[in-house]
């Protein structure tokens, strides 16, 4: 079979010569190698004091965004919850009342919206599904939680606040991918 | 024998004693390091700059750990092995000569605790008891593991013991004298053994490497296989004793590789020092020192990139390979001492 790597090796089980049977010059060739990694420059990332930094596409966190005049952008098409391949979102939706108005853009809006954080694999799909800009991913992450229960965030904890906006150009505008 | 003879000597024994403790510690700490930038890891760096004070957070945390006997141990026994571990290891440096004699108060004082006459005798005497201490604790502690770890470290003694003590004796042969002192003066300024008795130093090496348990003859207290060996089911300050007598050991066993084939504490260039004694001596102690270190340093070295024998692997190293090397080696430097003391 025509080979697919250059990193073929044929094995033989030729007996050693006395050269490799004494073992030495393969041992001090081991050292020689331990020894050059002892001189090389440590990769190690110090967490606490020093943190990486995210990949500008990183997908983290969603956030549900508002438009500039402070109103959810989501109408609960459930476009995203039909993009989802874990089936972690879910929603109801409801109508929007005469003074709801400065709360929701659109006349239909999500009364409750939950993403399953254990279900979700953060592929991004309901961002790209969602044709109101209104899901994205981010790059903050996903707390740790000692109970399973508290992985389901609802609307409180995924609509941004309103003197707290979620910065998204970051991932939306690296060039690196179709902007919205 | 006067008192000052008596004061110097425990005086003595206390540095020894503390230093001893202090480079066991510090090697625990240099070999976490070391293993670290092997492995392309930073290593501790927690405690204190560097993390330099993580040997007292290791010892610290050894201490706090609840000392648990397990249910069917033979309590005494139980007790004893790491007490022997320990005591056979630091006993050893008694005989070491550390360097040349000081000068102070208008005396001359040695630096070494015990003269003996026969010390590369009692050196061997002591190590080969350093293993009951593993033998009693595996034994002791009515588990399978341990005891498998403690037939395996008796074994393997017996195999090297042999081979080491006979490269040894090409050094005896050679400087004609047991006296540990007299070996290292008979290798004065640069007049080192190693460059007359290589193959005798290879042997040796191994030879200590397996003695003191260390990787790649660390079968006695594998991990993988035994799950710590004879080191099971202890804990606590036990276990601490244990893990510190084996970097004790390495201490002591460096030194004496030192000695016997790297001229101890002497150093090229020591007779332009010859009107201050103390300098000399002070210099001396550390030519010794970093010969010590460097040896500690291929210790762990080897330990960091050399995986484990297996059981029958050792046993054919041991016997068929080491031993006719040494005693081959043995023969031929006796037919050259003979034939040089006789004709020329």
């Amino acid at each position: 079979m025509e080979s697919l790597t250059n990193r073929k090796v044929v094995v033989s089980d030729k007996p050693m010569t006395f050269m490799e049977k004494l073992y030495i010059p393969a041992i001090i060739k081991g050292m020689l190698v331990t020894f050059r990694h002892i001189l090389m420059r440590r990769k190690t990332v110090k967490y606490p004091e020093e943190i990486r930094e995210f990949a500008p596409v990183y997908r983290g966190m969603h956030v549900l965004k508002r438009d500039e005049q402070g109103r959810e952008n989501c109408t609960a098409c459930g476009l995203c919850a039909v993009a989802c391949p874990a089936e972690a979102i879910t929603m109801t939706s409801a109508e929007r009342t005469k003074d709801q108005k400065d709360l929701y853009r659109e006349e239909k809006y999500a009364s409750m919206y939950e993403i399953n954080m254990l279900r979700c694999i953060f592929c991004g799909l309901c961002e790209e599904a969602c044709p109101k800009e209104a899901i994205f991913l981010t790059d903050r992450l996903v707390p740790t939680q000692f109970e399973r229960g508290e992985f389901i965030y609802g609307k409180d904890k995924l609509v941004e606040s309103l003197d707290h906006r979620i910065d998204i150009t970051k991932r939306q505008f690296t060039g690196k991918r179709g902007t919205i | 024998m006067d008192t000052f003879y008596w004061i110097d000597k425990l005086v003595l024994v206390l540095v020894l004693f503390l230093i001893s403790l202090g480079i066991a510690a510090y090697q625990t700490y240099f070999e976490r390091k070391l293993a670290g930038w092997i492995q392309d890891r930073v290593g501790p760096d927690r405690a204190g700059p560097f993390g330099i004070l993580q040997p007292i957070a290791d010892g610290v945390k050894m201490f706090m750990k609840e000392d648990f006997t397990p249910a069917n141990a033979d309590k005494w026994l139980f007790i004893l092995g790491p007490g022997i571990a320990m005591f056979t290891s630091l006993i050893t440096s008694s005989i070491i000569p550390w360097g040349t004699d000081l000068q102070l108060f208008g005396r001359s004082i040695s630096l070494q605790v015990a003269e003996i006459n026969i010390g590369i005798l009692f050196a061997f005497g002591i190590i080969s008891i350093g293993v009951y201490g593993i033998m009693i604790g595996g034994w002791a502690s009515n588990n399978k593991y341990s005891l498998f770890g403690a037939i395996r470290a008796s074994s393997q003694m017996i195999s090297y013991e042999l081979a080491m003590g006979i490269s040894a004796i090409t050094i005896i042969m050679i400087s004609g004298s047991l006296d540990l002192r007299a070996i290292v003066e008979s290798q004065h300024g640069m007049n080192w053994n190693i460059f007359y008795q290589p193959v005798a130093f290879v042997v040796f090496f191994i030879c200590a490497l397996a003695e003191t348990n260390r990787a790649p003859f660390d079968l006695p207290e594998c991990e993988n296989e035994l799950i710590g060996g004879y080191h099971t089911e202890y804990s606590s300050m036990k276990l601490g004793l244990f893990l510190f007598s084996e970097y004790v050991a390495m201490f002591v066993s460096s030194a004496l590789m030192a000695i016997l084939f790297f001229g101890g504490y002497n150093f090229p260039g020591m007779d332009y020092l010859k009107d201050s004694p103390n300098l000399l001596s002070i210099i001396s102690v550390m030519v010794f020192f970093a010969k010590i270190f460097g040896f500690i340093f291929v210790f762990m070295w080897i330990r960091w990139t050399i995986p484990r024998f297996r059981f029958d692997q050792l046993m054919h190293l041991g016997w068929k390979v080491l031993i006719p090397i040494a005693l081959v080696n043995m023969l031929i430097t006796g037919f050259v001492v003979a034939l040089y003391e006789h004709w020329f």
